[in-house]
């Protein structure tokens, strides 16, 4: 890791740019936790809800859900041409838990898709049996995935692993709730505003549990965060989740949505600012080792910074043509 | 690598084995939804700039019925594509890491150009008839095919470069051999490029116009006046007719730039194990005993043979051009039968096409193309020959290129994971080829049904008729059953 001839003489046309890519490949993680994590919400609150609140919410997620998924298309592959090396370890490392991952994701896209297909009860049931599955089950393995990653953990089941597993299902289930609320109306909304709450207080227990629980029983991981960065973590969890909550009682349900959405950018933030210089920490591989060439990195920041603001464009369409109350029967 | 679970089986089988095949299974039924949006595509496009253009209410019908395969397709398409992109992470980390550069810039220029666009744009296009204005509507269903398109491009140009690697250089990092890109152009637009590009663009454009002439053809076949569907009937022919002449000559072509390139690919294609001159070509070849089936130069082999056409087609027009043999390579061949049976089997079905084609054409300038029954049932049965061709010409570029993974370069098996438990590698071919097979198969049945519904449009039940039945229509031949094709 010491001797390494290519790397060190290296010139970037940007001098951060490696750092800056790291930072774009967990802003793409952020905005799938974001995105996708409210439509895996959308999927867990499913369950307790009753045949035409299903038909709703179905018309909330329906046209969006698809674009929402190609963020971890797009988080795989940036992944992929910033640092292959990474890709390959992370994903062989864990390599039955990205087939969980995957398989998770399936149940949820098929469970939705096939629903409409055909109108018969038990056609219906099963395919909402597997669409709860999936939401509950992707964003627990994705957790799974983030904590082996950062903490370069060996083996795949772990406490942390679990631990983080859990904390991203709770952060879905508050931002489901916050995209329902904005998308209904009615009862629905007033149960939606109340899961919100609870969800919020849970997400913030689940946090410290999660904190406590590295720190007493797997201390160390590698990098170990210091105890000042933990804290701001869990210092901007708590007010982001004490906003949410006002926000959420005053029926200022855009900015409870902003709130919401800051808690998943203290955890990818958290994520990736503890993890520097590391990128790959169970192989000990930094940002530097990691990234790929002078050239390949230019390429790949040509074709971000022309597509990436046209995707955000295209997201911008998407969410203002299907914008307002959804209704059953959209869908 | 140790199992996270404490399974006391091991060994099941070799893992990189595990590993090829379940990418071969996930490729083989992925490839059908990816080709289903390439070729659809253009047909979604025509249909709605005709209905808004005509305002006539068969455009709104074919548009409404293929908008709905489409999204299913797209759907399917995603499930098993996502998996696709880790399992080169996954099974396949020595490569990922080694081609990293010239592979992962691809796949994310895939995402950001083509998925994003296409999964945005389909959501307008289902959901969003009534919400944006006619020609915003048009435009998305033009973007939706452009995303289709533009995905297409980019794997290719990450596979072409695995055919005729070019614009890199090898070298060391942290210890590791690895391919540095050093000409992005070089790189991406390598002498393999258009000649796949444009040869597996044809083939998807063939292989959805078979299954739309397929599925109209049997309606017509109920329902000789149906305006929608004779509509769609008469634009896939002329599509097919044109598409099938063009993808034979390119095809000629193409096997020539094989030859030039990839000459242990041609041979595996011709199975010519010695080098020869003037060597000859088997039009057709059926095995007369089961040996020759992965011997394909078995005497036992009943074949018309033409001589020198072999020779004549690898050199562009001399006869006694020599042909290098497998056994010239210092390397493993690619399995023979394999390469060479799939090369028959595509280009059998292409001549088959061209003769669909001109049939479909004499018929429409005659007239009659709706009531030739022998016609219409010939398209039925055609309809899932398109993607078969397809696969085995995928075999073809796939296997044809072993032992390796990059020509010339590196190894299939020096590419793949290593350390994967046997375990790990078996379990997840089991669960990759269950849920693939299900979604080709729930597919395949749910198309079945959006036929059944349109038929029952078309032509309502007459009284006392049940739900099943092949043939309940009322204008068609009484007692002339028709073959399943809508599937």
């Amino acid at each position: 890791m010491t001797e390494l001839v290519s790397t060190a003489a290296v010139q970037y046309p940007v001098e951060s740019l490696p750092e800056l890519w790291f930072a774009f490949v967990f802003a793409v993680l952020g905005a799938y936790l974001l995105l996708d994590g409210f439509d895996f919400g959308v999927g867990m609150l499913y369950a307790r809800a009753d045949g035409d609140e299903r038909e709703t919410m179905h018309a909330a997620f329906g046209p969006v859900w698809k674009a929402n998924e190609v963020w971890l298309v797009l988080f795989g592959t940036v992944l992929f041409a910033a640092f292959p090396a990474v890709y390959a370890n992370v994903l062989s490392r864990h390599y039955l838990l990205i087939f969980a991952i995957l398989a998770a994701l399936v149940l949820r896209g098929i469970g939705s898709k096939l629903r409409e297909e055909r109108d018969s009860d038990r056609w219906h049931r099963v395919c909402d049996r597997s669409f709860v599955a999936g939401s509950t089950l992707a964003p627990f393995f994705l957790g799974m995935l983030v904590a082996n990653w950062r903490f370069g953990f060996e083996s795949t089941i772990n406490g942390t692993a679990i631990a983080v597993g859990l904390l991203l299902v709770t952060l879905s289930v508050v931002l489901g709730a916050s995209f329902l609320t904005i998308k209904t109306r009615g009862d629905l909304r007033r149960t939606m505003r109340r899961y919100g709450r609870l969800g919020s207080v849970g997400y913030v227990a689940v946090s410290l549990a999660t904190i406590g629980y590295i720190a007493l029983a797997e201390p160390g991981g590698s990098p170990a965060p210091s105890t000042a960065e933990t804290a701001a973590a869990v210092g901007g969890t708590i007010a982001f989740a004490a906003l949410g909550i006002v926000a959420n009682r005053r029926r200022r349900d855009y900015g409870w949505a902003l709130s919401v959405a800051g808690l998943a950018l203290v955890f990818v933030g958290y994520l990736a600012w503890t993890m520097r210089p590391f990128v790959d920490p169970a192989a000990a591989l930094s940002i530097r080792e990691a990234v790929v060439s002078p050239v390949a990195l230019e390429v790949n920041s040509i074709v971000a910074v022309t597509f990436v603001p046209l995707i955000i464009g295209y997201f911008v369409l998407l969410y203002s043509v299907f914008s307002g109350p959804a209704t059953a029967g959209d869908y | 690598m140790t199992t996270p679970f404490g399974w006391g089986w091991t060994n099941v089988l070799d893992p990189v084995v595990a590993g090829r095949a379940q990418f071969a299974v996930a490729l083989t039924i992925h490839i059908i939804f990816a080709a289903l949006s390439v070729g659809l595509g253009p047909f979604l496009v025509y249909f709605v700039v005709q209905e808004i253009r005509t305002g006539e209410q068969r455009y709104a019908r074919l548009r409404e019925f293929f908008t709905k395969v489409f999204a299913l397709g797209f759907v399917m398409g995603t499930v098993t594509g996502i998996p696709l992109g880790f399992m080169f992470g996954t099974n396949f980390a020595a490569f990922s890491t080694i081609a990293g550069e010239l592979i992962g810039g691809p796949l994310s220029f895939e995402a950001k150009m083509a998925f994003f666009l296409e999964a945005a744009f389909l959501g307008i296009l289902l959901y969003g008839r009534e919400r944006v204005p006619e020609w915003f509507y048009a435009l998305s269903s033009g973007f939706v095919a452009l995303g289709a398109w533009l995905s297409a491009f980019w794997i290719l140009v990450a596979n072409a470069w695995m055919q005729t690697p070019r614009g890199y250089e090898l070298v060391e990092r942290g210890g590791r051999t690895v391919a540095q890109l050093t000409d992005p152009m070089a790189a991406f637009f390598t002498p393999r490029l258009p000649w796949l590009f444009v040869h597996m663009q044809s083939a998807a454009i063939i292989s959805v116009t078979l299954v739309i002439a397929g599925i109209a053809a049997y309606f017509v076949y109920h329902n000789r006046d149906s305006e929608v569907w004779n509509t769609a009937l008469r634009a896939a022919v002329v599509v097919l007719l044109v598409m099938s002449v063009f993808q034979v000559f390119h095809g000629d072509l193409y096997a020539r730039h094989v030859a030039d390139t990839q000459p242990q690919k041609f041979a595996a294609m011709e199975a010519q194990y010695e080098t020869s001159t003037g060597a000859d070509l088997h039009v057709i070849a059926v095995p007369t005993s089961l040996d020759a089936l992965d011997n394909p130069r078995a005497e036992n082999l009943f074949t018309v043979n033409i001589p020198n056409l072999a020779s004549f087609l690898a050199s562009g027009g001399d006869p006694s051009a020599e042909i290098t043999g497998l056994n010239e390579f210092n390397y493993d061949s690619p399995p023979v039968a394999l390469v060479f049976w799939s090369f028959r089997i595509m280009v059998g079905l292409g001549f088959w096409f061209v003769g669909l084609g001109l049939w479909g054409g004499y018929r429409l300038l005659r007239g009659g193309i709706r009531t030739s029954d022998r016609y219409l049932v010939a398209l039925m049965g055609s309809a899932p020959l398109g993607f078969t061709a397809l696969i085995t010409g995928w075999y073809v570029t796939e296997v044809g290129r072993q032992p390796w993974i990059i020509q010339g370069v590196l190894r299939t098996s020096e590419g793949a994971t290593i350390g994967l438990s046997s375990a790990e590698a078996t379990l997840s071919l089991l669960g990759v080829a269950a849920v693939y097979g299900t979604a080709l198969v729930t597919f395949c049945y749910l198309v079945r049904q959006y036929v059944r519904s349109e038929r029952e449009r078309l032509l309502p039940p007459t009284a006392g008729d049940g739900d099943s039945g092949p043939d309940s229509g009322s204008d068609s031949e009484a007692g002339q059953q028709v073959v399943g094709s809508d599937d």
